[in-house]
């Protein structure tokens, strides 16, 4: 497949695995941010290819495992006892709120509907006039621009039956919350290509000035990943900290400035509350006043009380990469995919996910199970 | 014959078998009463596309003369929706459980056939579903005996729903068993996967998208059998991985087995166009389902000739092995990647659900 086989190419990928072992002499921690990067390391099994020097860790970059339970909580509450059409991206079903997921919420038989684009939800809208239809509107800044046109989209065709329910994230902030933590070790960032796609690389340079750290924007096939951790480890061992960008075919420097404009016309930036972080300042987006009709959270005033998290989960020293998820008592034990205690089992670009789908942990402790 | 092929063969069938003139356009509740609306129903020529001798006698159950081991099988068709790219329920309703028996190592002979149909199904689209059924038994070699239409109210059902039940006779070479697999063995699959989950995913609502990507619906028996003759002995497991896709049935063969199986990427087969659809949807074609494609396991010694005679089949031109079994790693399968790398292949846990980004 042209654009794809490419980055996948095994030759390619054994030359900058032999770099990489080449250049390193000690050892460096990196995390990867996005969650679609923590699938491919383990999915095309880069982790074990590694040299030992290098450990990889797995950032917050899962929009499904940050999203608060209270605000599932509020998409379960909307689909039952508002009886909207509510519409979401297929992994955010299995994440459990407070008491159920949304998955089950259908179950029960609540209109809920999966989606790939919220460009349909307003379709779905237009075609059911008498009945209200909700985006949840999850994601990195990568799905913002998406979920914002298609609030211009219904404002533009006079619906007044459509309305999304934002919990958007933001990169740089979560990534100065991290470095801000003192027990975080990271020595370097794989930052996340799709977001950088969107947003450009200007608001990195600060994050790399104030930390000294070196950010490399990374794409996410298995020779895009092996660069970009060669070109951190360079900058490692070379003593420097610099702005990189190994996603060119994609990321330009002034991102892409539609997306930004739709973003900024639907969007003010506000403080968000992180699962298993806690409220990061100014990290995520709210629909801007001006479209307050359009924001599900005004236009059916639900309010739900915070759900406490799950104190067994260790989701914050995760991500913050202090632990690895076989490190946690729970994992794969009372803490699995169909029964996540926190965050990172949720979906599977979770880190705790990710190695319990991939890995050969899950089959030793069932085996220690049945001995 | 190539996907376009059976294509045609099947608008020509359908011409072959006009609707006949009927005085109600959609199902009703009459209809599965048993009275006079379902004796219409059946009499008005829908069932005579059927036709067969046990089936005529219009008895409570038909008699059956079968010869030596029998293996049996049933399944239930809930698809959504009905009509797909490259076929319907019916087909599929046979095809499925004709398949279930060839990997049973069975030659499949008899059907049941029942329809659980909501009322407002319309009769065109039941006659659609009809002739797909015929022409699947016809070329499967399949005839249905007995069966059973119900009717249930608007609401309490999906259109239709279909279960089959089948009876086959086990191949006299055949000794297909989980316990005859043993290392060295290799495992092969019987051409692209992940061809029909595509299909399916391409029309379900709010998720379409635009691909000539056809259901890989088709029935595998000629196939298997062409091989048991062949091969017999050496055959040691037949499965066909349709729901939960490849993935879920190897691992369910390596913890079955308590042995390991490694898998390659770069030779596990798919088709261009269906592997580009997962890529966008996010989904791996491991855990997507498939209708028309078997996994094999069989002695290594033979590995290379039994691909080379799937080959020669038209419904299987992509077979290829994919991996071997191994003592190493019980009760695990390890994929080596497309670069090299190794990891665990496990089961789902529930459905694979597309990712946001």
């Amino acid at each position: 497949m042209k654009f794809l086989t490419e980055y996948r190419d095994p030759e390619l990928a054994q030359r900058y695995l032999a770099e990489i072992k080449k250049t390193v002499t000690r050892p460096w921690t990196i995390m990867e941010v996005c969650g679609g990067q923590t699938h491919s390391l383990v999915k095309n099994g880069i982790l074990a290819m590694l040299p030992k020097e290098i450990n990889m860790v797995h950032g917050p970059g899962c929009p499904v495992c940050v999203t608060p339970l209270n605000l599932i909580d509020k998409a379960v509450y909307l689909a039952e006892e508002k009886d909207v059409i509510l519409c979401s991206y297929g992994d955010m079903l299995r994440v459990p709120g407070s008491e159920k997921s949304l998955l089950e919420s259908k179950a029960n038989g609540a209109d809920i509907r999966i989606l790939y684009s919220p460009l349909e939800a307003v379709k779905i809208a237009e075609e059911n006039p008498d009945r209200e239809v909700v985006f949840f509107a999850v994601g990195f800044e990568t799905t913002a621009p998406a979920n914002a046109l298609s609030v211009v989209h219904a404002n533009r065709m006079g619906l007044t039956n459509y309305s999304i329910l934002a919990s958007h994230v933001l990169v740089p902030p979560a990534i100065e919350a991290l470095m801000s933590d003192e027990e975080c070790s990271v020595q370097g960032f794989l930052a996340a290509g799709h977001v950088c796609t969107i947003m450009g690389m200007e608001e990195y340079y600060p994050l790399v000035d104030k930390f000294g750290v070196p950010i490399v924007i990374t794409g996410f096939e298995p020779v895009d990943i092996l660069q970009g951790i060669l070109m951190v480890v360079q900058q490692l061992e070379a003593g420097e900290a610099k702005l990189e960008n190994q996603y060119t075919r994609m990321v330009r420097p002034d991102g892409n400035p539609n997306a930004i404009k739709t973003i900024r016309e639907v969007f003010d930036v506000t403080d968000r509350m992180w699962r298993g972080m806690d409220v990061i300042p100014m990290s995520g987006y709210e629909v801007k006043n001006d479209y307050e009709s359009f924001d599900a959270r005004k236009k059916f005033s639900v309010n739900i009380p915070e759900a406490p998290e799950n104190k067994e989960c260790i989701a914050g020293d995760i991500m913050k990469g202090i632990k690895k998820p076989f490190e946690c008592p729970n994992f794969g034990t009372k803490c699995k995919p169909e029964n996540p205690l926190g965050a990172p089992m949720v979906s599977s670009e979770g880190a705790c996910a990710a190695y319990y789908h991939f890995s050969d942990q899950i089959n030793r402790l069932e085996e220690q199970a049945i001995a | 014959m190539t996907v376009s092929n059976l294509k045609e063969k099947k608008i020509k069938m359908r011409l072959q078998c006009p609707m006949p003139k009927l005085d109600f356009d959609i199902i009703t509740l009459g209809h599965g009463s048993g009275g006079l609306l379902t004796n219409r129903l059946l009499d008005s020529g829908v069932f005579d596309v059927l036709k067969n001798e046990l089936l005529d006698r219009r008895h409570d159950g038909a008699v059956l003369q079968l010869n030596g081991p029998t293996a049996f099988t049933t399944d239930s068709f809930v698809i959504s929706p009905v009509f797909f790219p490259g076929g319907n329920i019916g087909e599929l309703a046979v095809n499925g459980t004709v398949n279930d028996l060839a990997m049973c190592g069975a030659i499949p002979r008899y059907l049941s056939l029942s329809f659980i149909i909501e009322e407002g199904l319309e009769m065109e689209a039941f006659w659609d579903i009809l002739v797909a059924i015929k022409f699947a038994c016809a070329e499967a070699g399949v005839t249905v005996v007995t069966g059973d239409t119900k009717v249930v109210e608007r609401g309490k059902g999906d259109k239709i729903f279909i279960n089959t039940t089948g009876i086959g006779e086990v191949h006299a070479q055949a000794q297909i068993d989980i316990s005859r697999v043993k290392v060295g063995d290799k495992v092969i699959v019987s051409d692209n996967i992940a061809t029909h989950g595509i299909a399916i995913m391409s029309v379900r609502e709010g998720l379409e998208f635009e691909t000539t990507i056809e259901s890989d619906s088709r029935n595998l028996n000629h196939a298997v059998k062409a091989l048991l003759d062949e091969f017999g002995l050496q055959v040691h497991l037949l499965r066909d991985p349709t729901r939960g896709g490849l993935g879920t049935v190897l691992t369910e063969v390596a913890r079955d087995t308590k042995l390991g199986i490694d898998v390659h990427q770069k030779d596990i087969p798919v088709d261009e166009q269906v592997s580009g659809a997962c890529e966008i949807l996010g989904l791996d074609p491991l855990y997507v389902a498939n209708e028309g494609v078997f996994m094999t396991i069989v002695d290594g010694a033979v590995a290379d000739a039994v691909v080379e005679k799937l080959r020669t089949h038209e419904y299987c031109q992509h077979a290829s092995i994919i991996g071997e079994v191994t003592e190493a790693h019980p009760r695990q399968v390890v994929l080596t990647s497309g670069i090299g790398g190794k990891r665990v292949v496990n089961m789902l846990v529930g459905e694979q659900l597309p990712r946001i980004c």
